[in-house]
């Protein structure tokens, strides 16, 4: 062929408008239905979710006074009227009690976990029973603490937080190692090509980087140890009047009271089962928006 | 082939055109003799020997696979945090073996620092990016302008001197990379390794970062392991040129084919294979 030749050029068929899609009525149809379910899901998913906070809010913002938050409980379940003062101030002490515990060495731990020990036969072993930990029902915990401790020391505040900090504990350290996880090799390989050692590398950079998940996790875990029941039920037991010292004595919580007003057949301790459900709630949301705001600001000191 | 006997001495003089310099006395930094890296018991590279010298740009080019960043790696100790990795062979850092049980990793990797393929900025702020490894490193002076040092000589100083409050990753592909340079040269370091710098960059942003090799090369030692041949053309002096070869068992590992002047390595190569390669025939 020489190069003056050129080959005939093949018709081209006439060029259909843009408005007449290839894709043909199925394929679009199909994208349809998938998009309603979709939306059809998340629907189906928000009625438990707004009926619960709804009518949480419809029912207890009737209890809910100064009084309420400060003052003791009735003695006589059957009254009416406020308070529920030892409870909120039993669940802060004890939530917090159990979260000092159990972050730090949650934290801690699940840090071992990946950069320590990832590759060994100890460090996979130990990372799957803590698998296993978040799954055990919380009232194995309050048995744990009961026959290793109130046994021998009485029921306490702390005995519920120690019972709490064994339930938060497994989800701290999952989340943080998998969190951990996620922080890129490279900039571990760039702290290291600057002459970083390993303990200043994590401390400086690794952590930062995963801090907003590493506190999300956290958060979970005081968000679900705060409304937990059934380990108090036997390490704290019940009082009447606010009890500050979290090392003695009996104590109460807000789910405590839940648990044990909403039993009653008078509407006085259900109003009071209400609105302590709604003080919890409340709580358990001033908390998420504080550790998104501390999520935010690492993220924004460390943008990723 | 004998490969670990070719030295820019010895190889046969077919450069026709091209003036054969007279040897000076070389500043060797890393003297690498019969040097394998394998992992568990996979011989990834094999028996590798040449000199780095001193304020030179080395280049290592090679096909995909032939050991080229799991070389580099050896120089500064980086394999050391892959468990399964082990280093044959001696590799000497001005007379030191680089892997003796005395010498301290990290003391190896400060003054060898290294510049990744990926711009891999901390999330940290531009500032606290460069100082970073003066802080680790316990600098004494000034640290601002230990700073303003390192980003002036990493060409990003104009760029940034007004936001280097901003977090690093507000910056181009380029700048980071730049930043990157400048945080490595921030510890003062003796060699500077570059694993494919400027593979994710534009060509623009690829020849300022050629122009900033060749203008640090007065003060460090630099190896450059690079895909790109024009590359190693344009900066380096002297090139090695490795290769994958297919075992029996199909593994493969990568060798030194040639190791010479960069300009015979581009004109008048000894190995067929590297004229193949560099010709485009294979690789």
């Amino acid at each position: 062929m020489t190069l003056l030749e050129t080959p005939p050029r093949p018709s081209t068929p006439p060029r259909p408008p843009i408005s007449h899609s290839s894709a043909g009525g199925w394929r679009r149809a199909k994208n349809t239905i998938a998009s309603l379910l979709i939306v059809g899901s998340l629907v189906a998913a928000m009625i438990p979710l707004v009926l619960i906070i709804g009518y949480v809010i419809v029912r207890g913002i009737d209890a809910i006074s100064w009084a309420f938050l400060t003052e003791d409980i009735p003695i006589l379940t059957r009254a009416e009227g406020p308070g529920m003062g030892p409870a909120v101030v039993g669940t802060l002490l004890i939530t917090g009690a159990a979260t000092v515990m159990a972050v730090p060495l949650g934290v801690l731990g699940g840090i071992y976990l990946n950069e320590y020990s990832a590759r060994s036969t100890f460090g996979r072993v130990v990372s799957f029973f803590a698998e296993v930990m978040t799954g055990v029902p919380s009232i194995v915990m309050g048995l744990f603490i009961y026959s290793i401790w109130v046994l021998r020391f009485g029921v306490s505040g702390f005995a519920g937080a120690l019972a709490l900090a064994c339930l938060m504990l497994p989800v701290v350290i999952r989340t943080t190692e998998e969190m951990l996880k996620l922080v890129a090799p490279e900039l571990r390989e760039s702290a290291y090509a600057l002459g970083g050692r390993k303990a200043g590398t994590i401390l400086r950079v690794v952590l930062p980087a995963a801090a907003p998940g590493i506190i999300s996790g956290a958060l979970l875990a005081v968000a679900r140890a705060a409304g937990e029941t059934a380990p108090l039920l036997f390490t704290v037991l019940t009082v009447n009047k606010t009890n500050t010292d979290l090392f003695n004595g009996p104590n109460t919580t807000l789910s405590l009271q839940i648990f044990r007003n909403a039993q009653q057949v008078f509407t006085g301790p259900q109003d009071r089962a209400w609105g302590a459900a709604l003080t919890l709630i409340a709580i358990v949301f001033v908390f998420t928006l504080l550790s998104r705001g501390l999520s935010a600001v690492f993220a924004r000191k460390h943008r990723v | 082939m004998d490969h670990h006997d070719v030295t820019p001495t010895n190889v046969a003089p077919v450069n026709d055109g091209v003036e054969e310099q007279p040897e000076t006395a070389r500043e060797v930094v890393f003297e690498i003799r019969d040097a394998s890296v394998r992992y568990g018991s996979n011989l990834a590279v094999d028996d590798v020997s040449f000199d780095v010298g001193a304020r030179e740009i080395t280049a290592i080019i090679g096909p995909s696979g032939c050991g080229k960043s799991t070389f580099l790696r050896c120089l500064n100790r980086m394999n050391d945090f892959i468990p399964s990795a082990k280093v044959e062979g001696r590799i000497n850092y001005h007379g030191e073996n680089l892997y003796d049980s005395r010498v301290d990793a990290a003391e190896v990797r400060r003054r060898i620092g290294m510049v990744f393929q990926k711009p891999n900025p901390f999330p940290k702020s531009i500032f606290d990016n460069v100082a970073y490894g003066l802080r680790i490193n316990r600098f004494k002076g000034d640290l601002s302008e230990l700073v303003e040092q390192a980003l002036t000589r990493a060409a990003l100083w104009d760029e940034v001197k007004d936001k280097l409050k901003k977090s690093a990753y507000a910056l181009s592909g380029g700048q980071q990379q730049r930043l990157c340079i400048a945080r490595t040269l921030a510890v003062q370091p003796d060699v500077v390794l570059m694993d494919e710098p400027c593979s994710a960059l534009d060509p623009i942003a690829t020849s300022r970062i050629e122009d900033l090799m060749v203008e640090l090369k007065r003060d460090f030692t630099i190896v450059i392991v690079t895909h790109n041949m024009q590359q190693a053309a344009r900066v380096s002096d002297m090139t090695a040129f490795f290769t994958t070869d297919v075992a029996e068992d199909s593994s493969r590992v990568g060798r030194l084919v040639e190791f010479d002047r960069t300009q015979t390595i581009f004109t008048s190569p000894s190995d067929q294979r590297t004229e193949g390669y560099i010709t485009g025939r294979f690789g």
